[in-house]
């Protein structure tokens, strides 16, 4: 069988044969602690830091931020968005539960449809489920209530996020999936799908100059809803930092 | 298999030097990714530390690489999907044709994987009236175009702006054929209308894999483009063809390796979709593949286990070598002549296809020492490549006047006195012949040497080691 031949090859290169069980049991241990590596220093932040650096890393990642003070502010935010960009204002939402509060009634122009995107939908509004500060990168797994088209076939792509969620580094977001979900079918956390989205679409292959737009997505946005208090801005004594230059430094020093 | 040109890379380079395009295309790059690469890293303070973490990781792994492979298959057969274990290109190729088979495929859409090209899978899908499409951007225009890549992360290396417009107008033979690029993203644009369709009528999708994850049972892909996720989203069968090096134990373990990933290949600080994929669809998702192949292949690493040549296995294809290569950046990837170009070619494929006909490529280098200075995994790819000459010698492959000669200084090396007096005459004979002049134009039997170089005229004042005794004993310095 190819699957012996493989393994024994293997063995005989490295000299042995299969590992003792005390050897695997050390290895099985070692995979269901998951031990953690080095965490670079950049996200470990206080609160409010730590989603300011999320913001500046989606804009130096050329996606674009608003923060909404409750779900309440969605719709408002979402059609002046898609007015401005002079997009439709007909979308394809994740039907996702965490949605249903939104009262989209408010904005009687915004037309949409709870179901996967199909390729002709121009705008989708995705459920986030994790910010990653470190990086500005959006973790967005699959389910019924976050379907994977949604990020792959529009043009434009709104994703939700609760600031709540975003963390510091991509190990905090994979411990709290790890704490909250349940795949039925492997009996373990991962659903069949994560994407880690970090701006939009783009490519370099054209002579290494980087154009936006390839495949997926030409617009990323960000609505960003503050339901944690720990992590707003300090008060109005500060003037909100200015945005960050796409393509340029995320923080300073940087 | 793609076939293989590496015996001829003297040929090939000499018209690599001399092919206009490929050289306006190198010079437009030069720099482009060094840049990038040399920002992302200055702007973590940690990198450094990452690197030695990486190869930690990697080692650790290749050392228990049975079970890790063992508890990867079991978690993948948990979440619904298939392992193929393939011993040869053979196996792997009659894999994907049979689960496309099976599927009734009519068209298979590809993102870019570099071990597709190695095994030859878009052949033998043509060969057995199965159509493969190319998604990634730069392969898309490759394959229109009947090449292979020149690079592991970016396959339009060696092209230029007006290639890709001469080629789009040649082969989009619907559109108005008086249209317009205004700008790259024109270009861009007319590739995205071109494969959407395709996306959509795929019957299966091929994928590679960056890592796949022990613990988890996932394969992970990493692009920018978005083409790799509508390749394994849409249609109803995914395959990733991985090879057996690419997995890791853990998440954490990923998360190291994908700190390196980006910042090594593009000078991003992650790459824009990095995706994880773990078995079929589920009951109540509303897309997603029905069924999740993964056909994992030997095809040679097996043998490079308890070798000098294992450090190789460690190698995440981030291209870095190759980006500051100086001889990569003089000649392209093509004249490398197979699959794997630039420094981690020149000791991969020695590996995979023989040294008999791949003896040109570890001498292919000038052993600056760039390449190990920014891997990621820190593979000391100069050694390796040594290794191989050793092997290459002692196998006696090299030409015979190389041998002779490299016999004769081997002679003279281990004998200092010989040694000195040898190039004392040397020398002394080489300032004579050519007092007044400056520098040697052309030397007889050194015509190979002196046809791209002078070779200046010895300074009186005798060898390195004469003067370097001369001052020892106090005497004025020369």
């Amino acid at each position: 069988m190819t699957k012996d031949a493989i393994l024994g090859a293997i063995r005989r290169g490295l000299k042995r044969g299969p590992l003792p069980a005390d050897q695997q049991a050390m290895l099985g241990g070692r995979l269901a602690s998951h031990p953690r590596h080095l965490i670079p220093a950049r996200s470990r932040l206080p609160r409010p830091d730590q989603v300011a650096l999320f913001v500046r890393n989606v804009e130096k990642e050329f996606g674009t931020v608003e923060r909404v003070p409750d779900l309440d502010g969605v719709p408002a935010a979402l059609a002046e968005y898609l007015a401005a960009q002079n997009l439709p204002s007909r979308f394809v939402l994740a039907p996702n539960p965490e949605f249903e509060g939104i009262p989209w009634a408010d904005r009687p122009l915004l037309a949409f449809e709870r179901r996967r995107a199909q390729p002709t939908d121009q705008v989708s509004v995705q459920h986030g489920w994790a910010g990653i500060a470190e990086t500005g990168t959006l973790m967005l797994p699959s389910g019924p209530g976050r379907p994977t088209t949604l990020n792959l076939l529009v043009e434009t792509e709104v994703v939700v996020l609760r600031a709540s969620t975003i963390v510091g580094a991509y190990e905090e977001a994979w411990d709290r999936l790890r704490a909250e979900s349940r795949d039925a079918r492997s009996g373990g956390f991962m659903p069949r799908n994560i994407m880690f989205v970090t701006g939009p679409s783009r490519s370099a292959d054209i002579e290494q100059t980087l154009e936006l737009g390839a495949h997926g997505p030409r617009r990323l946005h960000v609505i960003l809803v503050d339901d944690d208090p720990a992590a707003l801005p300090p008060g109005d004594a500060t003037p909100p930092p200015p945005a960050a230059v796409p393509g340029g430094p995320a923080a300073p020093g940087d | 298999m793609v076939a293989i040109t590496s015996p001829a890379f003297k040929e090939n380079a000499a018209r690599a030097l001399a092919d206009p395009g490929l050289q306006k295309a190198l010079g437009t790059a030069k720099g482009a990714f060094l840049q990038r690469r040399a920002q992302a890293v200055a702007n973590l303070p940690e990198f450094e530390q990452l690197r030695n973490i990486g190869r930690d990781i990697k080692n650790h792994t290749l050392a228990n690489l049975d079970f890790y492979l063992e508890a990867y298959e079991t978690k993948v057969k948990a979440a619904g999907g298939q392992v193929h274990w393939c011993s040869t290109a053979d196996d792997a190729r009659a894999a994907v044709l049979e689960i496309c088979r099976k599927a009734g495929a009519r068209t298979v859409t590809k993102g870019k994987s570099m071990i597709s090209e190695e095994l030859g899978i878009n052949a033998h899908l043509e060969a057995h009236g199965i159509r493969p499409v190319e998604t990634d951007l730069g392969e898309y225009i490759l394959q229109l175009r009947q090449e292979h890549p020149s690079h592991i992360i970016a396959p339009a290396f060696h092209l230029n702006r007006e290639d890709w417009e001469a080629d789009f107008r040649r082969l989009h033979t619907d559109l108005p054929p008086d249209r317009v690029f205004h700008e790259r993203r024109d270009i861009l644009a007319e590739a995205r209308t071109k494969l959407r369709e395709k996306f959509i009528a795929a019957d299966v999708g091929i994928t590679g894999a960056n890592f796949l994850i022990a613990e988890t049972g996932s394969s992970v892909i990493v692009t920018n483009e978005g083409n790799g996720d509508l390749t394994q989203t849409l249609p109803r069968v995914h395959i990733a063809l991985a090879s057996i090096e690419k997995v890791v134990p853990t998440l954490e373990d990923a998360c190291n390796m994908l700190r390196l990933l980006a910042r090594s290949a593009t000078g991003q600080d992650f790459s824009v979709y990095t995706t994880f994929s773990t078995g079929a669809r589920r009951e109540a998702d509303l897309d997603g593949p029905d069924e999740y192949h993964v056909v994992l292949v030997d095809n040679g690493r097996s043998n490079m286990i308890g070798t000098e040549f294992q450090e190789m296995l460690r190698c995440i294809r981030c291209a870095a070598c190759m980006n500051h290569c100086p001889v990569y950046g003089a000649v392209g990837g093509h004249a490398y002549g197979w699959v794997y170009p630039g420094p981690m070619g020149s000791v991969l494929t020695p590996s995979l296809v023989g040294i008999e006909k791949t003896g040109l490529l570890p001498n292919a280098s000038t052993f600056c020492g760039r390449c190990e200075s920014v891997c990621p995994v820190k593979i000391p790819l100069p050694g390796l490549m040594r290794h191989w000459r050793e092997r290459e010698f002692e196998r006696h492959l090299t030409p015979a006047a190389q041998r002779t000669n490299i016999g004769l200084w081997a002679w003279f090396a281990r004998r200092p006195t010989a040694y000195r007096w040898a190039t004392r005459a040397a020398i002394g004979a080489l300032g004579l012949l050519g007092r007044g002049k400056g520098a040697f134009h052309s030397l007889p039997l050194a015509g190979g040497w002196t046809k791209g170089r002078d070779l200046p005229v010895p300074e009186p004042g005798g060898t390195f080691m004469a003067r370097y005794a001369k001052t020892r004993r106090g005497g004025p310095r020369a």
